[in-house]
């Protein structure tokens, strides 16, 4: 039990060095910065004129369906890099595999694509 | 080999690629016109499959080293989720087409939903049990949120959403500590690296998340905390699902990580269960007490159902899991009569959720108001009906497992349960006459689910269909 824990040990002392070091950046930004504040630095910076509105404003939703849609080829791209390297190894049960994959994940497309998902108006 | 494999896995492969071609065929055709066309279709296909299923043998089979186990257990299950399955899909068929919610992605998802229990149930490795449990629940999180337009149907689907991530991410936790103290994701693996004389640490910690991401799944307290508001929010035949299918594939994968991959340990794990079993049984039975709505009331009977079939599993034995199968087919052929009958609940065109209106319903409808009054005894565990023999089975795992203090808890809990259920009957019978009663009409598909299941609660009293010897051998391939 101790000699597999041990082996996790190095683990835990990185863990413990990211939160250190962490916390140390953020306690020394509080304790040692400088701080003159005033409304122009306070004021959210906007390429030099002043902000129009509030930060948080809407955004289409259209713009998160494109981003969702991406992921679909991310995902494809992110299984299809792995699969070729180690093509030679994986064998005619590792082609169809991905030839399967591929064809699901084309069913999707052409749904999404047929549903209209893809026109922007 | 590969073709082995393939053929163990062939009805999950079929369901698979019919949803698919579904999808296509309706996108490319009539969309949404086509919608009823494949709620009819899909419900055929499940259907088939659970004939297919439960007529394939009694062997056990696995494939892909192991990673998907089709023995007894996993068939049972798979029957059970199949028939409920395509009895919700038919039975809010004419509910959703009113009110302009009948999208054909419906009854797709619902079969993509159910291709993952069926992968849950057969799951023998922690990747195969996430990939299942993720393809289910992705699905449930889409239709919960159907009705896009209405502020409670979306907040019902991030709601499901976010807490089924927070639960799906404990799970992981979990996994990755076995799979870090077992040296494998193989259930086989983990059992025989876990042996006999108590778990390690490292894999008692993996247990215990898992266990609690296995009891967000299951809706088990101190993890119910999603359940009301899903189950208000959803559109009531997406809440009849959530209150059938799911809930046994849950269940199902329950007992499988349990026995399959932890059965050396039954100690561990049993004070456990026993503890939330407890727990769900006693809040699920009196926070329902003060529920109006009919369907949060429903929400929080399933929750108490839940402790129930969880007390049958803490006793860790053959006979335990053999009362956990029996009381979960009880409880999913109950919840589909009752679900036909809420939603046949309307006003003038409008659907009802309130038990108000149920006032003095006997005297407009005396038929249908004595199927609900069965269906709320037998709910109530009332003998001589088939819901009794489900509470029955589950006490006597529990007094055999030597936790009479387990059983006596669920006596007590059920007594407080009755109350909610005997009000509605009440309402029913001797309510006030109040102007507005409900509409009479109900569709023939509502009428005759509501009164094969009024009748399975009566009739069943004689044998419980040999459910009981299906169910004994089911436990007996799981617990050895």
């Amino acid at each position: 039990m101790t000699e597999l824990l041990s082996e996790y040990l190095p683990i835990l002392i990185f863990l413990g060095l990211a939160v250190a070091l962490g916390l140390v950046l953020i306690l020394a930004a509080v304790i040692i910065a400088v701080r003159h504040p005033d409304p122009e630095k306070l004021s959210a910076y906007e390429c030099g004129f002043n902000a129009f509105d509030d930060a948080r404003m809407k955004f289409d939703v259209r713009f998160y369906l494109v981003s969702i849609l991406f992921i679909i080829f991310d995902l494809e791209i992110a299984f299809l890099f792995p699969w070729a390297v180690s093509f030679g190894e994986v064998g005619l049960v590792g082609f169809w595999s991905m030839m399967v994959f591929l064809a699901v994940l084309t069913i999707g497309f052409a749904y999404e694509w047929k549903k209209g998902a893809l026109e922007w108006e | 080999m590969i073709s082995a494999d393939i053929s163990t896995v062939l009805p999950e492969i079929v369901l698979a690629v019919y949803a698919m071609l579904a999808l296509i065929f309706a996108v490319y055709t009539g969309k949404d016109k086509t919608a009823g066309l494949v709620v009819w279709a899909s419900a055929g296909a499940l259907l088939a499959a659970a004939f297919w299923i439960g007529f394939s043998g009694t062997d056990t089979r696995t494939a892909f080293n192991g990673a998907f186990v089709n023995d007894s257990f996993a068939r049972f299950a798979k029957v059970v989720i199949l028939l409920s399955a395509a009895a919700v899909l038919v039975m809010g068929k004419d509910y959703m087409a009113r009110r302009d919610l009948l999208r054909f992605e419906y009854p797709v998802l619902v079969v993509l939903s159910v291709v993952g229990m069926m992968m849950m149930v057969s799951a023998g490795d922690l990747m195969s049990l996430y990939m299942g449990l993720e393809l289910q629940s992705l699905a449930l999180y889409v239709v919960a949120s159907l009705r896009r337009d209405s502020v409670k149907s979306t907040e019902a689907g991030l709601k499901y959403f976010v807490l089924g991530a927070l639960s799906s991410g404990m799970l992981l936790y979990g996994a990755s500590l076995t799979y870090g103290y077992a040296g494998t994701t193989l259930f086989s693996g983990i059992i025989a690296a876990a042996g006999t004389e108590g778990l390690s640490l490292g894999l008692l910690f993996g247990l215990v998340f898992m266990i609690t991401g296995l009891a967000f799944k299951v809706s088990a307290v101190p993890f119910h905390m999603w359940t009301p508001d899903v189950y208000e929010g959803s559109p009531t035949p997406v809440t009849a699902f959530f209150a059938t299918a799911p809930k046994m594939a849950a269940m199902g994968l329950f007992a499988r990580v349990m026995h399959d991959a932890f059965g050396g340990a039954t100690q561990d794990w049993g004070q456990v269960i026993a503890l939330l079993a407890v727990l769900s049984m006693f809040l699920g039975a009196v926070a329902a007490i003060g529920q109006r709505n009919i369907k949060r009331l429903m929400a929080y009977s399933s929750i108490t159902h839940m402790g129930f079939a969880l007390m049958a599993l803490a006793a860790g034995t053959a006979g335990g899991v053999q009362a956990m199968l029996i009381y979960m087919a009880i409880y999913v052929t109950m919840n589909v009569g009752t679900f036909a009958f809420i939603l046949s609940m309307e006003k003038d065109g409008q659907p009802v959720t309130d038990i108000g209106a149920l006032n003095m319903y006997s005297r407009a409808e005396p038929l249908k108001a004595l199927a609900v009054l069965v269906l709320m005894f037998s709910l109530a565990g009332v003998p001589p009906l088939v819901g009794f023999f489900g509470k029955f089975y589950a006490l006597k795992a529990a007094v055999d497992a030597d936790m009479a203090w387990l059983a006596i808890a669920g006596v007590v809990a059920s007594v407080i349960s009755a109350f909610y259920y005997l009000r509605i009957v009440f309402y029913m019978y001797f309510g006030e006459d109040r102007d507005g009663a409900l509409d009479g009409t109900m569709s023939p598909v509502l009428w005759g689910l509501l009164m094969a299941s009024a009748a399975i609660m009566l009739v069943g009293v004689i044998n419980l269909f040999g459910v009981e010897g299906l169910a004994a051998v089911a436990a007996q391939t799981l617990v050895n």
